[in-house]
């Protein structure tokens, strides 16, 4: 059987700085076409993994491919877009030139340059902008540019690292705008962050590091599990509350009734079942743990949060 | 090596960069003031000497002697232009992070390095050469008297400044910036003082220091183009007038005379030298983690 070849796989990857050891083991693959969601807390080796994907610094040991290729190969790195964390351009460059000094490094024909310019501009709002010198920009401007910057010429991987921490609520909402018109391109999108909520809107699958290897991973279904589920009925005999229990563990609250872990796709059969035996329903509240919920319980305290069947990457 | 041809790319961002940042402009307009006032300074050092009747070959020696020292300020200010272009060049990227971005790219280290000195190279072999040949150009102008190689002299200054500049460059690869200036203009002082202890030693017949002095020429060249300088400063007339007043090993020890020019052998050696360090610079760099 053919199986597709990865956007990003790495095995082993191993990175110390004298006795400090940044990553442990990395191993994950990221699927062409997704938003993938990298997750971790502080000097959980985030960073550190996204600069050895681009030849940046080099692995201790171990290794993996980038778009099929060996780790910072640099024919690969033309397809590739990179937002660092530490987002920073020459400020004596005006919004138009940096984006006109990525275009000639990363190869781009120059008969396309000038729409390239444009469209990346209007992208990320900064057309009104773009004769302005980058020094005079906010933290927030220079982040948009960074994020044209990396999605100059459609690259087939655009690697996003904290891409919305100097941005306000509309400029995050701009950015969630960003990525998923980027994987409507086609474009893989790996988004390093340690904002839950943005990872959560985004994002197809995640992998949650810590200590320099990756604890958990998966869709966020896969990683949430089966949430829970409230419904105000009336119109229901007991013995059809009751018989509701097949769903899931049930709680009778009289107007509301409970059922946990029950899969999102059981909920529209719940509902047809209350209908089917005479019942009105007046409201439906799914819940699960969020994705903030999961992550502290994994790098948390409780290592008993970490779910072993969500290991596998 | 494909990314070579990205090399143009670096050497017009590092152009501009120079022009945007306005150091060029700031220096240009102080040579400028310094070219006028030096013109009228030698003006009337020289109508001054005329009117007491000094003879044409006293004129030319001191006036040759005064260009000599100006040459050797010049020579000092333009190293430390060097010295100071070159530190932020690499170190400075790196530490404010606009590499990142940039070698993310299919753009080689040793593509960027490459840019980078050419870029540099021409900037201070630019201002070196236009403002030599003005500040001769001014004293030829206001004095009459013009020294028998001025490309030559201020082509051995830019030179000077060329191998600062990749001394620098070399440090910036690996250490930050303020630092690689910093020993940059040190080790140029420390080189143009060995080569006045090796005079001094030569002149008092100290073998070591001499040994000293070479060795040192070889490592650091920099002092060896500054006597280049000096020799294509000087009148023929003024070498064999103070050749045949004093002993050869007694003119050695003067840090502004050259009693003879440049050795081609050793002018192969500092474009070796030069080519050299541009390598290490780029190894130097490869192995460096972002």
């Amino acid at each position: 059987m053919m199986t597709m070849e990865a956007a990003i796989e790495t095995r082993d990857l191993v990175k110390r700085y004298g006795r400090t050891t940044a990553l442990a083991g990395l191993t994950m693959r990221v699927d062409r076409g997704e938003v993938f969601g990298f997750l971790g807390p502080n000097g959980a080796g985030k960073t550190t993994s996204v600069k050895l994907l681009l030849g940046l610094a080099q692995p201790t040991s171990g290794g993996g491919t980038v778009l099929g290729a060996p780790l910072g190969d640099r024919e690969a790195r033309r397809r590739v877009g990179y937002l660092p964390e530490l987002f920073r351009y020459q400020p004596w460059l005006r919004a138009r030139e940096v984006l006109a000094l990525h275009c000639a490094l990363a190869a781009i024909p120059p008969p396309q340059r000038f729409g390239e310019i444009s469209s990346a501009l209007d992208l990320v709002g900064l057309t009104d902008r773009a004769d302005d010198l980058v020094g005079t920009f906010s933290k927030g401007m220079q982040q948009r540019l960074g994020l044209g910057t990396a999605l100059l010429g459609r690259p087939e991987l655009v690697l996003l690292d904290e891409p919305t921490s100097a941005l306000d609520p509309v400029g995050r909402a701009d950015v969630r705008r960003i990525i998923r018109t980027a994987r409507d391109r086609g474009t893989t999108v790996f988004l390093n962050s340690h904002l839950l909520s943005e990872v959560e809107l985004v994002c197809d699958r995640v992998a949650v590091v810590d200590a320099g290897r990756v604890i958990a991973a998966g869709t966020l279904d896969e990683l949430l599990g089966d949430g829970s589920v409230r419904i105000r009925v009336d119109g229901l005999a007991p013995d059809d509350r009751q018989r509701l229990a097949r769903f899931g563990p049930l709680t009778d609250d009289g107007d509301w009734l409970s059922i946990r872990t029950i899969g999102t796709a059981q909920i529209p059969e719940l509902v047809a079942a209350i209908v089917g035996a005479g019942g009105r329903v007046h409201a439906v509240e799914p819940g699960r743990a969020s994705l903030e919920e999961r992550f502290l319980g994994l790098v948390g305290a409780d290592p008993g949060a970490s779910d072993p069947e969500a290991r596998s990457t | 090596m494909t990314s070579l041809r990205l090399v143009p790319t670096i050497v017009r961002l590092t152009l501009f960069e120079a022009l945007r940042r306005r150091t060029l402009w700031a220096l240009i307009a102080l040579t400028g003031v310094v070219v006028i006032l030096t013109g009228l300074g030698f003006e009337y050092l020289v109508s001054q000497a005329r009117d007491r009747g000094t003879s044409e070959l006293q004129l030319q020696l001191g006036v040759s002697q005064v260009l000599i020292l100006c040459a050797f300020m010049f020579g000092f200010i333009l190293a430390t232009t060097a010295a100071f272009l070159a530190a932020p060049a690499i170190a400075g990227d790196v530490e404010s992070g606009v590499l990142q971005a940039m070698l993310a790219r299919p753009l080689g280290r040793g593509t960027f390095v490459l840019g980078r000195w050419l870029g540099l190279s021409i900037v201070v072999v630019g201002y070196g050469l236009g403002a030599g040949l003005l500040e001769i150009g001014a004293m030829k102008l206001t004095s009459g008297y013009g020294p028998p190689d001025p490309l030559g002299a201020a082509g051995a200054l830019a030179g000077q400044g060329v191998i600062v500049l990749t001394l620098t460059l070399f440090l910036s690869s690996r250490l930050p910036s303020i630092a690689s200036g910093a020993v940059a203009v040190v080790a140029f002082g420390l080189g143009w003082g060995v080569g006045v202890l090796g005079g001094v030693g030569a002149a008092l017949g100290v073998d070591s220091l001499e040994t000293v002095s070479s060795i040192v020429r070889v490592a650091f060249p920099s002092d060896g183009l500054w006597r280049s300088a000096i020799f294509a400063l000087e009148p023929p007339a003024v070498i064999a007038v103070l050749s045949a007043n004093r002993s050869t090993a007694v003119l050695q020890a003067n840090p502004f005379f050259a009693g003879k020019g440049p050795d081609p052998l050793y002018l192969a050696w500092c474009a070796a030298w030069v080519a050299g360090v541009v390598g290490l610079t780029i190894v130097s760099f490869r192995r460096r983690e972002l």
